[in-house]
């Protein structure tokens, strides 16, 4: 029997909206006060969603301490309390929300077994969410 | 197709424990909730059904009529219940109710209600324990 088990972390950082393939004007006006120099920050609302078969033994699709420990050592050890733009995932990337969304799928996939990673969510603030399930 | 989802609550207590296993290993395995005691939560059941609006009402289905098979079919079984004891798929040598267990027995109970109704199909069941951790079922895919 196959379902699918979520959890839902926080996750605070900084971030600041920036391509250097813009020029400063064009940047101001694609990210609008997403670009301001200093930055800003968001407490990020993470949902993990991994999928597979329902353990006959433990009525789990997978320990939901396993998954804490891949998400704290992947995710948020990386990314909590930092700033998204320092990242080398960002480097060429501007730190959307989208792109941490991928991010984030990219650095837990193929380390949630015996479970599949599913879906990852990321809310930005109570009104705007990003979700990937892979390419 | 749309998508139409109604969400309820109910309160239930638990624990989990595998009979075929030691008490050191059930504990290693579910930490705190291997109390035998129980402790409980307040979940949220959130059902998605799947349709097209009926032309003349611009319904998927009736939203009290989803409201009164969800009570029916599982409030009325799990509210204010221990689960591992008065609840049937549960007790008695039943799968352990985990989020992921409950998610899918409550599908079991739902999806001939919802088929029944004839407007629509299940589509998702979705259980949360806690606000931060839930599981789903989606039918055999």
């Amino acid at each position: 029997m196959k379902a699918y088990f979520g959890r839902r972390y926080t996750l605070s950082a900084s971030h600041r909206l920036h391509t250097d393939a813009l020029t400063a004007e064009e940047n101001r006006a694609v990210y609008g006060k997403c670009n301001n120099p200093h930055g800003h920050g968001h407490n990020y609302v993470v949902e993990v969603l991994v999928g597979g078969e329902v353990g006959r033994e433990t009525g789990m699709v997978l320990n939901m301490a396993l998954l804490d420990e891949a998400v704290r050592g992947l995710v948020m050890d990386r990314f909590d309390h930092t700033n998204l733009n320092r990242d080398p995932y960002f480097k060429n990337r501007a730190p959307t929300t989208e792109n941490l969304c991928k991010a984030v799928f990219e650095l837990l996939d193929g380390s949630v077994e015996p479970a599949r990673l599913a879906q990852v969510r990321v809310e930005e603030t109570e009104n705007n969410f990003f979700e990937y399930s892979g390419a | 197709m749309i998508f139409l989802t109604r969400r309820a609550t109910f309160s239930a207590s638990h624990y989990y424990w595998n009979d075929a296993w030691t008490a050191e290993k059930n504990e290693q395995v579910f930490g705190r909730c291997s109390n035998r005691n129980g402790h409980g939560h307040n979940y949220t059941l959130e059902v998605t059904v799947a349709g097209e609006p009926d032309p003349v009402t611009g319904f998927v289905v009736d939203l009290k009529w989803l409201k009164d098979v969800m009570e029916r079919e599982v409030l009325a079984a799990y509210d204010h219940r221990h689960l591992n004891l008065e609840v049937a798929e549960f007790s008695d040598g039943g799968v352990i109710p985990t989020t992921e267990n409950i998610a899918i027995a409550a599908w079991k109970r739902l999806e001939p209600a919802v088929t029944a109704g004839g407007g629509a199909r299940l589509s998702r069941v979705r259980v949360y324990e806690t606000a931060e951790v839930f599981a789903e079922y989606r039918g055999e895919l």
